[in-house]
């Protein structure tokens, strides 16, 4: 597996990992008390980081490509 | 009948309408009926995993949990994203193996894997009965919104009865393609419903959410923290993961991974469907809200909030139209459901055993069964007494039991052996069924341990049972003649079951 896919795991570590010191209701950010605003943090940061990993899977794919397609390899 | 139970049955006729326009003019093979052929693209797929995803759960037992329990119902918010996650790397290698071999149902993925008959009739017995608690969850959501929206002129027993044919009707009469139309317009009508609930309560009765949740810390101090014992962090946490290793193992979101037109679709759907999730942050501000217009509900009535909340603040015709849009949020997994659990026992149960039966014959016994499928659920549901959540999380603790096995199946050679996955699944369901019976938990059952380790979800133990069997198993299995390990490309016709 390439190594870049293991930042799948990042979201998974860094919301649960962090419910223990994030289990207050201060301060109040974006309305939310603190413990759900840390969870749907969490909830972007899991799509921005698959979008990562997407990208980089794109890309890798994309270099097998023009390897397969260049002659002189 | 109440001006809104007329608008719920408007919407019931035009899902119908719907199931019924689908199907017309295509000849019915067992397939078709459940996987709907290969040729879903990204959007449809999209809506169709998203509508067997938001559930009677999440809209009725979403708020419910906020309303009662407050902020251990984050956990909802959490598992789906991370699920998603786990799900880039999962669901490629199933799709593309599946596509292969021309399989159907989730039990053929272990019996080619693993080339052994009878572990896929295990998976399926195993995946019906965590199916039970599930469709039992969507029957007494669907009772809840009838009876509420009839005022109380319809009791809840004779609601749960109306539902359950209803849904009998619509799997009979309809197909996957019904219920992926149905779906489109469920996943539109719930997100206006839940979107006006969570915005306007809120706002009018708190003036907003920061004055709402700081009038509900003043209130109820703790409420909005997990509790230092019960439902702690340490709770929330082995509730979620165990949460997200079931959320592909259930037959229907499993088999749902078989219709993506391609493997990309999972891909994308791992980096947008997290976003979606944030629509239940509106479920969780109605829950919140609704102590404010309907306080004092008790033990299982929490699941009552959101509607009591919505007839306290609307006209009947309003409450219809949110009572509507929950029918949909049941109708779409409860038929889905109940379609799964009568093709597994008619496939991958009765099949296995009669393998002269034909593909006629086996249509129809699938057929045959969702009325009985229905009954014994219904039968469930009169027993009552948990909440919506608490079902959920029961059917969980059974399906995750086949994560171990099939994680170990998806490398060329599997690297458990079959008698090792047989026996991992087998122990760890059986724990699962005892410790539910005997209503056990991590304190009852090691009193002595601190409460980091006894609010752990009961769940883990079943899960290290099976682990540990799995791994002693095949331990002891390997190499030996009959612990040969199943390596699917050779033993393909194994898999392939009616279609050879």
């Amino acid at each position: 597996m390439k190594r870049y896919r293991w930042l799948a795991a990042v979201p998974a570590i860094g919301m649960l990992g962090g419910v223990p010191f994030a289990n207050r209701v201060e301060p109040i950010v974006l309305g939310l008390p603190f413990l759900l605003f840390w969870i749907v943090l969490w909830v972007l940061l899991t799509s921005v980081v698959m979008g990562v990993v997407y990208a980089l899977d794109r890309r890798s794919a994309r270099s097998l490509d023009e390897r397969a397609g260049d002659p002189s390899r | 009948m109440t001006s809104a139970l007329v608008i719920i049955a408007l919407v019931l006729v035009i899902a119908f309408w719907l199931g019924m326009r689908a199907r017309r003019g295509r000849e019915m093979v067992l397939e078709q009926w459940s996987v709907g052929g290969r040729g879903f693209g990204t959007l449809f797929v999209f809506l169709l995993m998203a509508g067997e995803i938001y559930t009677t759960f999440t809209f009725l037992g979403g708020s419910g949990w906020a309303y009662g329990k407050g902020a251990p119902a984050f956990y909802i918010l959490g598992y789906g994203a991370l699920a998603y996650a786990l799900s880039y790397s999962l669901l490629p290698p199933v799709w593309r193996y599946a596509k292969a071999h021309g399989l159907v149902s989730q039990a053929d993925f272990f019996v080619s894997k693993y080339a052994s008959e009878p572990l896929g009739i295990l998976v399926s017995v195993v995946s019906v009965v965590a199916l039970v608690p599930y469709l039992v969850l969507q029957l007494k959501g669907l009772g809840i919104i009838v009876s509420e929206a009839s005022y109380g002129r319809v009791s809840p027993a004779v609601a749960v009865w109306v539902s359950s044919v209803t849904v009998v009707v619509y799997v009979i009469a309809s197909g996957v393609r019904g219920s992926a139309w149905t779906a489109v317009l469920k996943d539109v009508m719930i997100l206006a419903v839940v979107l006006a609930l969570g915005i306007y309560l809120p706002v009018h009765e708190f003036g907003g959410y920061r004055a709402m949740f700081e009038s509900i810390a003043r209130a109820r101090p703790g409420f909005l923290v997990l509790p230092s014992k019960g439902m702690s962090p340490s709770w929330f946490i082995s509730t979620v993961a165990l949460t997200v290793l079931g959320f592909y193992m259930w037959p229907h979101t499993f088999g749902s991974a078989y219709t993506a037109k391609d493997e990309n679709v999972f891909r994308k759907n791992a980096v947008i469907m997290p976003l979606y999730q944030l629509v239940l942050l509106f479920v969780f501000f109605t829950g919140f809200a609704a102590l404010a217009v309907v306080p004092g509900l008790r033990g299982s009535d929490v699941d009552l909030s959101l509607l009591r909340a919505s007839k306290a603040a609307f006209s009947p015709w309003v409450v219809g139209a949110i009572g509507a849009a929950g029918l949909l949020t049941a109708l779409v997994p409860g038929s889905m459901i109940l379609m799964s659990a009568s093709t597994i026992l008619a496939k991958n149960v009765y099949a296995k055993a009669r393998p002269g039966a034909s593909e006629r014959e086996i249509t129809r016994l699938a057929k045959g069964l969702v009325p009985l499928v229905a009954l014994v659920a219904v039968t469930f549901t009169f027993r009552g007494g948990d909440t919506l959540v608490m079902l959920l999380l029961m059917g969980y603790n059974f399906v995750t039991q086949l994560f171990p096995a099939l994680v170990l199946s998806l490398p060329r050679r599997p690297i458990a052996t079959r008698q090792g996955a047989f026996a991992g699944i087998l122990a760890g369901t059986l724990t699962v069924a005892y410790l539910t019976v005997s209503k056990a938990t991590m304190a009852t059952l090691f009193p002595s341990l601190p409460s980091v380790v006894t609010d752990l979800n009961i769940g883990i133990v079943a899960m290290v049972v099976n682990v540990v069997v799995l791994a002693a198993v095949s331990v002891a299995t390997r190499g030996s003649g009959i612990g040969k390990r199943g390596s699917g490309i050779e033993n393909r016709e194994t898999g392939t079951g009616i279609h050879t």
